[in-house]
């Protein structure tokens, strides 16, 4: 797929990828084998219909590619993007064991944005006269994010009365305030946020439900038969090292919210603020860690470090993300751990010391444990450090709804298809599983909605 | 869209503005805040709720002109609204009978101090308030303040108003004296931080509101980070009232600096365009 200059988008925001032409989408589509069995949908988590669609762009039918993949993918532009494919659809390719495995990412890619840029009115998914009449029932979704958005779009197409309850003033949950306009361009994401309310789902944003309005008044006072939870793993984590809280030192997540949500990367035109270092160093290895070095490069950064405590073969971001990283001059110390930071006389930090590390037996998430080398420790220079160590549960939602089940680490319990607890309180995407992905969370909000919509017509027992 | 209903100019550049938001009047306390957002291209910024009517579902904030939000937010007149407004955010005040209550109120600060005030008062308490400024122009609400307390000291820096001389003044004598049970400060932090200092020696229970920089004001992206003792807090959503004799105070500070650049190049851009003129 035709990309970007590594050297020319180092310095801008656009999207790095080009896209397919007509052309390269249908000769890398035709490389479908047409298994039996198709392993590649095994392994999507909301089992996209790959071989069929591959077939329709592979004959030239776009739009029908777009209808096929949208039967069980409300977010195709989006997953397209931003999906793990190598360890799902992709990984499972038999092409693979051999040779590449069919670009199925990026197939799905072209299809929706083909779509979004070609279908005329009437013809996509969203159009309100395919609807069902409404069936009189309010559901209420906290967390405009991609589970939230999953289970507003599956409900209104049943003919559910939704409204989603956003804390931040624009939807879209980590597509708008995480991942960045490079790599996900937030008019797309606006564009199926716009598709979803066209089919009537409303969306109330500056509601943080916990404290504007409480889980039980939506239930009790507000009329809503069914409430589902997806509001994300949003706490950041920090390190718990000496020197931490001192000036610029922020967690991804305040960097990436500042650059994306709020478009500080066009200050100041737009007015938040936020620090353009020259030597900026990102600790952790995953995705967010990625977004954040990448952005501070296109803020004009001399140098980006990538500081992770185990090897690259651990490294938990999409290959492609790491890839791209590189091409644009990203460093990575490798087996290398921050110990202490320190600050200069205006309290902003100068310097951070690091430790080598090396690799030990597997630890519970069955990685290589990194152990610490003995006299290893030494200083690098910076002015920027971005922490991307991971999040965790915020508790403002569950700490104000009484009974919901919790784990010992405040995620919400959830069994069968999202059920928590509370009868008629539904889960899903990272305030269950802790942080996962994207298509991780569309998948469990499209099986609360599946078990949404049973437990609303045919009743029967909660347990 | 947030409708604005009110809007005064109580000094010089302290503003009062009034909002219908009817959830958030419904659920606001004493010593929460919220967030505001003025137009699309606009900050996130942290208020502390000034005043609050559950019936009429409005919100009062009092906020100085010193940046270029607060200077947007200040040409706003009735009829206009709000780009945003999220909340009530933070742990409310802890409400509950003391004895005797000092509330020492700085600058803009005099405006969260009073409904605590109201609400200390209510619960049963004496209330003693030291309301400061560095002149006469620039106090305000020294009436609604007055009528919550049972006794209301006036300090200014030159002497317009009141007694001449520092917060920390009175309250100290107030402390000698004996029998205060506890003491909030809301202002500027460099006050609380004088405010803590004085009180410290004296082992009383002091309460600060932090005003630290933020974005989300949920919890989600700790640039509100503070010191408490030895744990790192989150202002939005663990505070923003922290026991004061245990807060770093000189992180607070500097870390408050952190955009001091960026915002000065924002407010000139701003003036610019207000004025057609460079700032500078």
């Amino acid at each position: 797929m035709p990309e970007q200059d590594p050297k020319v988008r180092a310095r801008n925001f656009l999207e790095v990828p080009l896209g397919y032409t007509e052309e390269m989408a249908r000769r890398e589509a035709s490389r479908c084998l047409k298994c039996k069995t198709p392993m590649c949908r095994t392994g999507c988590p909301v089992g996209v219909k790959i071989p069929e669609f591959l077939a329709l762009i592979a004959e030239g039918d776009f739009l029908a590619a777009a209808a096929k993949i949208k039967e069980t993918n409300a977010l195709p532009a989006i997953c397209g993007r931003v999906c793990p494919q190598e360890n799902q659809c992709e990984g499972k390719c038999i092409l693979g064991r051999k040779s590449e495995p069919v670009a199925i990412g990026r197939c799905e890619r072209f299809a929706a944005d083909y779509e979004r840029q070609h279908a005329a009115a009437g013809e996509d998914a969203s159009d309100k006269s395919a609807l069902p009449q409404s069936n009189g029932k309010k559901v209420a979704v906290i967390g405009a994010g991609p589970s939230g958005l999953t289970v507003a779009g599956d409900l209104v197409r049943l003919g559910y009365a939704v409204t989603i309850f956003e804390a931040f003033h624009k939807p879209g949950g980590v597509l708008s305030y995480g991942i960045p306009e490079f790599r996900l361009p937030k008019a797309i994401v606006e564009a199926e946020i716009e598709n979803l309310r066209k089919m009537g789902v409303q969306i109330e944003c500056n509601t943080l439900v916990g404290k504007t309005v409480t889980v039980d008044e939506l239930l009790q006072d507000e009329g809503y038969s069914a409430v589902f939870i997806g509001v994300g793993a949003g706490l950041p984590m920090f390190l718990g090292v000496p020197g931490e809280d001192l000036g610029n030192i922020c967690s991804a997540n305040e960097y990436l919210t500042r650059s994306n949500l709020m478009k500080a990367y066009l200050f100041p035109e737009y007015d938040t603020p936020i620090i353009r270092g020259k030597n900026v160093c990102v600790v952790g290895g995953g995705n967010v860690a990625m977004d954040a070095a990448r952005s501070a490069m296109r803020l004009g950064a001399e140098t980006v470090t990538i500081v992770y405590r185990r090897s690259e073969s651990e490294l938990p971001a999409r290959a492609e993300e790491v890839h791209h990283a590189k091409e644009e001059g990203v460093c990575f110390q490798l087996l290398t751990n921050p110990v202490a930071f320190h600050g200069d006389d205006q309290g902003k930090v100068r310097a951070m010391t690091v430790q080598k590390m090396e690799l030990g037996e597997p630890d519970a998430s069955g990685r290589r444990r990194p152990i610490p080398i003995a006299d290893s420790e030494y200083e690098i220079p910076t002015d920027l450090v971005l922490i991307a160590t991971g999040t965790r549960a915020n508790p403002v939602l569950t700490g104000h709804t009484p009974n919901l089940g919790l784990t010992s680490r405040g995620y919400i319990v959830s069994h069968g298809a999202g059920r928590t607890s509370r009868p008629g309180v539904w889960a899903g995407g990272d305030i269950v599983t802790g942080a996962a992905t994207v298509i991780l969370a569309m998948g469990a909000g499209r099986e609360a909605s599946k078990d949404i919509h049973q437990w609303l017509t045919e009743g029967g027992a909660w347990e | 869209m947030i409708p604005i209903l009110d809007t005064k100019q109580l000094v010089a550049s302290i503003y009062e503005m009034t909002v219908e938001n009817r959830r958030l009047a419904a659920k606001a306390r004493p010593g929460q805040f919220v967030i505001v957002m003025i137009d699309d291209h606009g900050e996130r910024i942290p208020l502390t709720i000034a005043d609050f009517d559950a019936e009429k579902g409005t919100v009062t904030m009092v906020y100085m002109a010193v940046g270029t939000t607060t200077r947007k937010m200040a040409a706003l007149r009735p009829g206009d609204s709000l780009f945003a407004m999220i909340g009530p955010l933070g742990q409310p005040s802890e409400i509950e009978k003391f004895g005797t209550v000092v509330m020492v109120a700085g600058g803009v600060g005099t405006a969260p101090i009073y409904p605590i005030a109201r609400a200390l008062r209510a619960a049963g308490n004496r209330v003693v308030s030291i309301q400061g400024s560095r002149g006469k122009d620039l106090l305000f609400w020294t009436d609604r303040l007055a009528s919550v307390s049972d006794q209301h000291i006036v300090m200014t820096d030159d002497g317009s108003f009141g007694r001449k001389g520092l917060v920390t003044e009175p309250l100290k004598e107030l402390l000698e004296a004996g029998g205060v049970d506890a003491v909030w400060t809301i202002g500027p932090a460099i006050m609380m931080k004088f405010c803590a200092l004085t009180c410290q020696p004296f082992g009383v229970k002091t309460i600060a509101s932090l005003n630290s920089i933020m974005i989300d004001g949920t919890g989600m992206c700790g640039g509100c980070r503070v010191r408490v003792g030895d744990q790192t807090k989150f202002t939005c959503v663990d505070g923003p009232e922290f026991d004061a004799l245990a807060v770093d105070w000189g992180l607070l500070l500097s870390r408050q600096k952190t955009y001091c650049e960026q915002e000065k190049c924002s407010l000139d851009r701003y003036v610019e365009l207000q004025t057609g003129r460079p700032a500078r």
